[in-house]
């Protein structure tokens, strides 16, 4: 597919101070494989450089991975941040270890726009970025 | 230009940092919207110091863009860094961790990095790569810093459009000279050997002056390309890197080569514009128009060459150009 275009274009942040992130990478593999662009920034980011990033590179998706039980706390700093920077288009994702209560909660409260336990099939994530992306685009 | 154009293009002038992004976005898609703004950043545009990174992979350029990024912010320069990575030839997707590398530059307000896919963009990479630098330069960056694997003819062509090109290598078996194409030593303006806290650094660097040394040319050449040890991990080496940047660009103001740069610059970039249009028109008049098809159908009988076919297929596409 040499010289496609529109690309979808996904960040992987891991914010806060969980040291590991071997599920972020797996999921950023099969994103890449499914043709999308991955940014991978690296452990321990703070809410303001995930936002900064997402805005700088312009992506379509930001996928947040929170192992530390932070995430009620993180979470919707960095939503409401990019509502702020007038960026709300840029669709929020989140993994790692959330409770299904506080999934709920950011789903209806803070715009995100779904949440995916450790252990989800990669191929779901795929599906339902390329569904929310493609979605707003036609 | 569209009113969403007109308004992003306002907005990258006053310095927002979301229309930059979105600009970029248009150009790597090849939005036809975009050739508006292309149009109009060709004014704006011109004032920034471009430097080209590339050389091994792995080889610690995005830990070097980092540390000299933070060296020009301390001389009070705001700097912009375009990372470009391989895209899969077979999804057309890339994993881009260039910024994992750059963490220390996160929420400065002078630094403006974003990571590319080498997903040729309508026009080519190179083309790409070249609005991107000019919307970061019309975007206030003073400095541009353009990283590439140095694996192939594209970054060749990507560094090209560079005022001063950076090659890294890394100690390490001895290979490692070998394995610079022939091309990097011949576009390189400054050497580095990055990991020189790794064994056998001293090596690579007399390896390399040796090398250059024996370039045909060396002794009268006007500028003798250094060759700086850095390690970038802890900032070693990074200040005589800046030094020889600065060098560099006060010799290439000196001698009036930045102005025959520039010229190269824009010719490399009117031919590649140009061989995308000639090529886009090319194929079109081959489907549709009649005299052209009747040049292919004659070439495919074997009546004529492809030679003589496609002169006279350009013969009618100039006619058409300038009807
Ligand atoms: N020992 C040592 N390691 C270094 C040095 N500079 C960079 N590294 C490490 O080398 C690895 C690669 O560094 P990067 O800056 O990502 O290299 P790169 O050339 O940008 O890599 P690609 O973009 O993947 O081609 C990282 O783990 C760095 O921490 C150095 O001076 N010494
Ligand atoms: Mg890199």
């Amino acid at each position: 597919m040499v010289g496609s275009k529109n690309n979808i274009r996904v960040l992987l942040a891991k914010v806060g101070l969980d040291g590991h992130d071997r599920g972020a990478l797996i999921v950023g593999q099969a994103l890449r494989d499914a043709g999308m662009e991955v940014i991978y920034t690296g452990l321990k980011q703070t809410c303001e450089s995930v936002v900064e990033a997402a805005v700088e590179e312009d992506v379509d998706v930001l996928g947040i991975s929170i192992l530390s039980g932070a995430h009620m706390a993180l979470i919707p700093i960095i939503t409401q941040m990019l509502k702020d920077r007038g960026a709300e288009d840029i669709k929020v994702i989140a993994g790692g270890i959330i409770p299904r209560d506080d999934a709920q909660e950011l789903v209806s409260k803070h715009g995100v726009r779904a949440v995916f336990g450790p252990g989800t099939d990669t191929k779901e994530i795929v599906e339902f970025i390329e569904k929310i992306v493609k979605g707003e685009r036609i | 230009m569209s009113d969403l154009i007109d308004s992003l293009y306002r907005g990258l002038l006053q310095g927002d940092r979301r229309s930059a992004a979105r600009l970029i976005t248009m150009i790597e898609n090849g939005d036809p919207l975009s050739i508006g703004v292309v149009k109009e950043l060709h004014r704006h545009s011109g004032k920034a110091q471009i430097v080209g990174l590339t050389g091994l992979p792995g080889s610690g350029k995005s830990t070097l863009a980092c540390g000299l990024a933070k060296k020009y912010r301390e001389y009070g320069k705001t700097v912009g860094i375009i990372a470009v990575d391989p895209t899969s030839p077979f999804t057309g997707g890339a994993l881009l961790g260039d910024r994992i590398r750059m963490q220390e530059l996160a929420g400065d307000p002078g630094v403006f990095i974003r990571s590319m896919g080498s997903r040729g963009a309508l026009g080519g990479l190179a083309t790409a790569t070249n609005d991107v630098i000019n919307i970061l330069d019309a975007f206030g960056m003073d400095v541009i810093i353009v990283e590439t694997v140095g694996a192939g003819q594209v970054e060749v062509e990507i560094v090209k459009y560079a005022h001063t090109c950076v090659v890294v290598t890394m100690p390490g078996g001895g290979d490692e000279i070998q394995a610079i194409k022939a091309g990097i030593l011949e576009i390189g303006d400054i050497f580095v050997v990055n990991k020189a806290d790794k064994e056998g650094s001293s090596r690579t660097v007399a390896d390399l002056e040796m090398m250059l040394e024996m370039k045909p040319g060396f002794d009268e050449a006007p500028w003798k390309q250094p060759v700086i040890q850095t390690v970038a991990t802890n900032s070693q080496g990074i200040d005589e890197l800046h030094e020889a940047l600065d060098n560099h660009w006060r010799f290439l103001n000196e001698t009036g080569k930045l102005e025959e740069k520039t010229s190269e610059r824009m010719k490399a970039e009117l031919i590649e514009v140009l061989n995308s249009k000639v090529s886009i028109a090319a194929s079109k008049a081959l489907s549709e128009d009649p005299k052209c098809r009747e040049v292919l159908t004659r070439l495919i009988k074997r009546e004529i060459d492809p030679h003589s076919a496609a002169d006279q297929v350009a013969k009618y596409l100039i006619k058409g150009a300038s009807q």
